[in-house]
């Protein structure tokens, strides 16, 4: 099956300097692929450097090594305005935080339709006017919100016009920084169905950060988990979900509390020992099954291997 | 034999430049010794504020305009401020949401613990520092004599978080209340403090009021459950009632809107529209907008607190004998009954 790569990321670094001859190394060499139209979950502690390779991959960091491609083409390299303009387009951001990523001094149809104005896609007022209300319709709001400013809306209605700005320009791409998680859970569920909509009528594909896993779960159909700058596991979200192989998934995923109190009552909590690692080598990101990897050492990789077939 | 912590039809509200906003109408409920209530509800749902008046810690404009709260059959509503700080900290202890703000940031993490132990337990600085060091190792602090010198900077979230826990503890309170206390933090260490408390309740025997929106650790931790809305408890009983056999429609929607490991493909069942404005408290059921099984009666008359069963309540006509039988949305059922086969197949996980 040849599915057509939207972005492809090798070995990207991000590391930053912290003062003297301190390097945080925020990512540190992680390699995927993500497929059009799919929904690809990276999840991972605060800290994993999960939301630093978002922004590393969308340019709003400069990689310290590795290449991302987008369509075939480099996004880290020298770009002319025009080329840069062009890939701004393509891919979209969407922010954490609704009450932050918003400008409080401009109303809502200037915010939507700044991406307008920057690639010149409205002829003229009126027909800025119209894309907005247009948008705004599509998000869930109605055309009277054009005129107001962030602050009169609520957590989710912000979140809503932070999804509109980011369709302004039309993108293929959106990569979707832990959309949900300053909202309340009624309205993380509207949000969701908002966004798995605009994927179906669309045909957008989603980078999706999220530390929720239950919600990544749902809405992905691949996930990565990452842990301190590394990607140590990857694979479908069920055989993640039903096989996960590197202990740190495990541990993971053994702590996500669930709405379901005899299930809680019996749950045991995985622990995760990073020093209990086999170090007899340098570990590599390694295909266990098609399409499930994970890192590990050759030594572990048949350890977990002979695990995986006694399931 | 009276309760341990009895709340009486509290209402609080707050003064503002636009009128009075009333953000809790009306609560009550009872609190045994060992137990753990869990209050869950969307932010403005009013659980913080109540919780907050409890300890009679209302911000400027806040203020309580009825009700009783009984601490072992004494009213605190009536108590001074004086006496209420010799309370605070003691008989009724807190746990704050952000471990970030929540301690002193220019004050030695020992010297934090000590404070409460020297003020309320009359304890001289030695046997206070004893017992800090005890109650840093009760709750899991590596090197407890080293990190009772350090300041909050040099903590990890988590770390913190023990340590405000720490210190919500020194006085073996009879109450703790926990606002959002895993809120802030990651899921393996969210697991990690949730499983302290639990041990921690264990061993001293205190009564938990926890401050949540989080269903999947009100599963975990609690054993009586009420639902918050519109400064309301429209539903309460204990967990099991309130997971397996819920009959408020807000209590459906809070429960359809979380995917599980076994969601699919369908939509989430969420909740339209977004929670009333407390200043203008609609008339009737505050959640009729919202919801779509609402009856006629609904926008008219404000539902009693039906009787379910010994254990369990619930705020809603759709209880009424007369009112035509309205079965949860299906994603909701499907759950109900997916919990109910226990065994689960990731239960091994």
């Amino acid at each position: 099956m040849t599915r057509e790569k939207v972005l492809e990321v090798k070995d990207l670094k991000k590391h930053f300097s912290a003062g003297k001859d301190k390097v945080i190394k925020a990512v540190d060499g992680i390699t995927f692929d993500i497929y059009k139209g799919e929904t690809f979950g990276l999840v991972g502690e605060s800290g994993s450097g999960k939301s630093t390779a978002g922004r590393t991959i969308i340019r709003l960091y400069d990689a310290t090594s590795g290449e991302v491609k987008f369509n075939g083409e480099d996004v880290h390299g020298r770009k002319s305005r025009d080329q840069l303009r062009k890939f701004n387009r393509k891919m979209q951001m969407i922010f954490q935080d609704p009450h932050s990523s918003l400008n409080p001094r401009m109303t809502v149809l200037d915010i939507i339709a700044e991406g307008i104005d920057v690639h010149k896609l409205a002829k003229n007022d009126a027909e800025r006017k119209k894309r907005v209300e247009e948008l705004l319709e599509v998000v869930g709001l109605n055309k009277e919100h054009a005129t107001r400013f962030p602050h009169e809306f609520s957590g989710g209605q912000r979140q809503r016009i932070g999804i509109a700005r980011a369709l302004a320009v039309e993108p293929e791409f959106i990569i979707a920084d832990e959309p949900i998680s300053a909202l309340d859970v009624s309205i993380q569920a509207q949000v969701v169905n908002l966004l798995k909509r605009l994927q179906r009528d669309r045909g957008l594909t989603y980078l999706f950060i999220a530390h929720d896993l239950s919600m990544v779960k749902y809405i992905s159909d691949r996930i990565g988990v990452m842990y301190m700058g590394h990607l140590v596991e990857l694979a479908d979200s069920d055989e993640l979900y039903e096989n996960p192989v590197h202990p740190y998934t495990k541990s993971l995923l053994s702590a996500i509390p669930l709405p379901d109190p005899r299930y809680e009552r019996e749950r045991v909590r995985i622990a995760y020992d990073p020093t209990a690692h086999d170090t007899s080598e340098e570990p590599e990101f390694r295909e266990i099954r098609p399409n499930h990897w994970v890192r590990c050492t050759s030594k572990e990789f048949e350890q977990y291997k002979k695990e995986l077939e006694k399931k | 034999m009276s309760k341990l912590l009895e709340v009486k039809d509290l209402k609080v509200s707050f003064d503002t430049y636009n009128g009075e906003v009333q953000a809790v109408r009306g609560v009550s409920f009872d609190l045994d010794k060992g137990e753990t209530l869990a209050i869950v509800g969307e932010s403005g749902s009013g659980k913080s504020v109540t919780s907050m008046a409890l300890m009679k810690l209302l911000a400027g404009q806040g203020f309580i305009k009825e009700g009783q709260v009984l601490l072992e059959g004494v009213d605190l509503v009536k108590k001074s401020e004086k006496e209420m700080q010799k309370i605070r900290g003691k008989d009724i202890s807190m746990v704050f949401q952000d471990p970030m703000t929540s301690l002193n940031p220019t004050m030695k993490i020992g010297n934090q613990i000590m404070e409460g132990l020297i003020k309320h337990q009359n304890m001289n600085r030695e046997n206070a520092k004893k017992r800090a060091i005890e109650l840093l190792n009760q709750v899991g602090i590596p090197q407890p004599e080293v990190r009772m010198n350090q300041y909050p900077h040099q903590f990890s979230g988590g770390m913190r978080q023990r340590v405000v826990i720490a210190i919500a503890l020194a006085c073996n309170p009879k109450v703790l209340i926990a606002d959002e206390p895993t809120t802030a933090l990651d899921v393996t260490i969210q697991a990690q403090i949730l499983e302290l408390m639990k041990e921690i309740q264990k061993e001293v025997d205190s009564a938990i009021i926890f401050i949540t929106h989080d269903l999947g650790v009100v599963a975990n931790v609690a054993d009586k459950v009420a639902v918050m809305y519109a400064g309301k408890i429209i539903e309460m009983g204990t967990v099991d009632d309130i997971f397996y056999n819920p009959k408020h429609p807000y209590t459906w929607g809070l429960l359809g809107s979380m995917p599980t490991p076994d969601s699919t493909d369908e939509e989430l069942y969420a909740i339209p529209g977004t929670p009333p404005n407390m200043l203008k408290p609609p008339v009737g059921d505050a959640f009729a907008p919202r919801n779509e099984f609402a009856l006629e009666i609904d926008t008219v008359m404000e539902p009693p607190m039906f009787k379910v069963s010994d254990t369990h309540y619930a705020a809603t006509w759709l209880l009424h004998p007369d009112a035509p039988n309205i079965e949860p949305p299906e994603t909701v059922k499907q759950r109900m009954q997916g919990f109910a086969n226990t065994g689960r197949k990731d239960g091994d996980k």
